[in-house]
């Protein structure tokens, strides 16, 4: 049942292999069969962090930072409470601290030593953040890790990385882009990415947003 | 521990290759939906916690740990879990066949599917008066510990004998060291800023933010 060092392959992600499927199922099973899971009740946790809990509730937060500055001092000094004024609170977002970029930082977030991500404003965290390459490198070549994400930052500016080792969730406030002064939140939303709220790459310019819809 | 998982600064892992935001979904696989649920469930069974439950990721064999998939190291955790607290057994998961009882009044922990969108809402705060006084300061230098536990800790290897500056205080949070060794004791807990020249030398001119618990900490020598 168990991988064998032997027979130790590299599974690119996207191509499960069929061991965890027939593990899966066999645990499903006995749990179920033993009274001690609804089966009903995973449905609704995939179904929430599918349509409900993602990035969407991420980009209302810096939306109405980049708009409403009463907002964003209460989420720079408790963002836990200002976030949950929006009706994001719970499971891995107990504990949030918001890390604002400007033109001299740019704030990066990984986990080096599992994949402690703030669910409640960005969902479930991509393969990416979670892969062995990203928690290695984010600490160590933070510039090289950036250009892998097409990310150059300016000269000047010094990146500050947080490796979330404890339950504290950190969330990156992206600069407001130039170009979009009389936006409204709801249309400011679009410009910002899951990726810029990790800190990889940064909010869209309103030409991109163009490009990509 | 010293274990696969641990691995700030670590080389030769290959290209990040991240999938395009817009194109990447939720879950993979059907089966990568059933691991997540199946260990967000058993884990509200409270026969284990969170900390507990990292620790079993990290015990594998370091070759499994990173040649495994994400959700193979949530399923082989689970496995680990499931098997050390009586739930099942590995004739049972090999079987898939149902041959012993579970705990004597488990089954009464069942999460129904109704009450599980309040259970995430709420969360589990992880805030507990602390048996310790504060020791540091915002402001204050510290040097991480050099030392080697080899049960779950999370102080990464890359800051220990290292020195940074304490940041922010938190307060005092349930100590991870002891919580995977079923002890819930509080313990101050600091952000810990490091100068990326002393942890990586000289051409990194980046600042390294991490959490840090007191016991982790002495003053410098």
């Amino acid at each position: 049942m168990k991988n064998k060092h032997s027979d130790v392959h590299h599974h690119d992600h996207g191509e499960p292999p069929s061991d965890p499927v027939l593990r899966v199922k066999a645990i499903e099973s006995l749990l179920v069969e033993k009274g001690l899971i609804d089966p009903a009740a995973i449905d609704v946790i995939v179904e929430a962090y599918e349509t409900k809990v993602g990035p969407r509730n991420g980009a209302k937060v810096i939306a109405r930072a980049w708009t409403d500055p009463g907002f964003k001092s209460a989420l720079m000094e408790d963002a836990t409470a200002a976030i949950a004024t929006l009706g994001f609170t719970g499971r891995q977002g107990e504990h949030m601290k918001v890390v604002e970029n400007t033109d001299n930082i740019h704030n990066l977030v990984v986990c080096t030593l599992c994949s402690c991500y703030p669910w409640t404003v960005l969902g479930l965290p991509p393969v990416w953040y979670k892969s062995a390459p990203y928690r290695a490198r984010a600490v160590s070549d933070p510039k090289g890790v950036l250009a892998e994400f097409d990310t150059i930052l300016t000269e000047n500016t010094k990146i500050s990385i947080w490796d979330s080792t404890s339950e504290v969730r950190f969330l990156v406030l992206p600069q407001r882009p130039a170009g979009c002064d009389d936006w409204s939140a709801e249309q400011l939303e679009k410009l910002v990415t899951r990726n810029s709220m990790i800190g990889v790459e940064l909010a869209l310019s309103p030409d991109q947003l163009k490009e990509i819809s | 521990m010293n274990g696969g998982h641990d691995l700030g600064g670590a080389h030769g892992l290959g290209p990040i290759d991240p999938e395009p935001e817009h194109e990447e979904p939720v879950f993979h696989a059907e089966w990568e939906k059933r691991a997540l649920g199946l260990t967000l469930l058993a884990g509200l069974l409270r026969q284990w916690n969170i900390d507990i439950s990292r620790h079993a990721r990290e015990r594998q064999h370091p070759v499994d740990y990173l040649s495994n998939s994400y959700y193979e190291n949530w399923l082989a955790g689970l496995e680990t879990l499931l098997k050390e607290t009586g739930m099942v057994t590995a004739e049972e998961l090999s079987s898939g066949n149902v041959e012993t009882s579970a705990p004597v009044g488990l089954d009464k922990k069942c999460v129904k599917a109704s009450e599980i969108i309040a259970i995430l809402e709420a969360g589990s705060p992880s805030h507990k008066a602390s048996v310790t006084a504060q020791l540091f300061d915002v402001g204050d230098w510290v040097q991480v510990k050099l030392f080697n536990p080899t049960g779950h800790t999370r102080a990464p290897r890359y800051v220990r004998g290292h020195k940074g500056i304490i940041s922010e205080y938190y307060g005092s949070h349930i100590f991870p060291d002891e919580s995977a060794k079923g002890k819930t004791i509080g313990e101050p807990l600091y952000n810990v800023v490091f100068e990326g020249q002393d942890l990586w030398g000289d051409d990194n001119d980046s600042t390294i933010h991490v959490d840090l618990w007191q016991d982790y900490l002495e003053k410098p020598s």
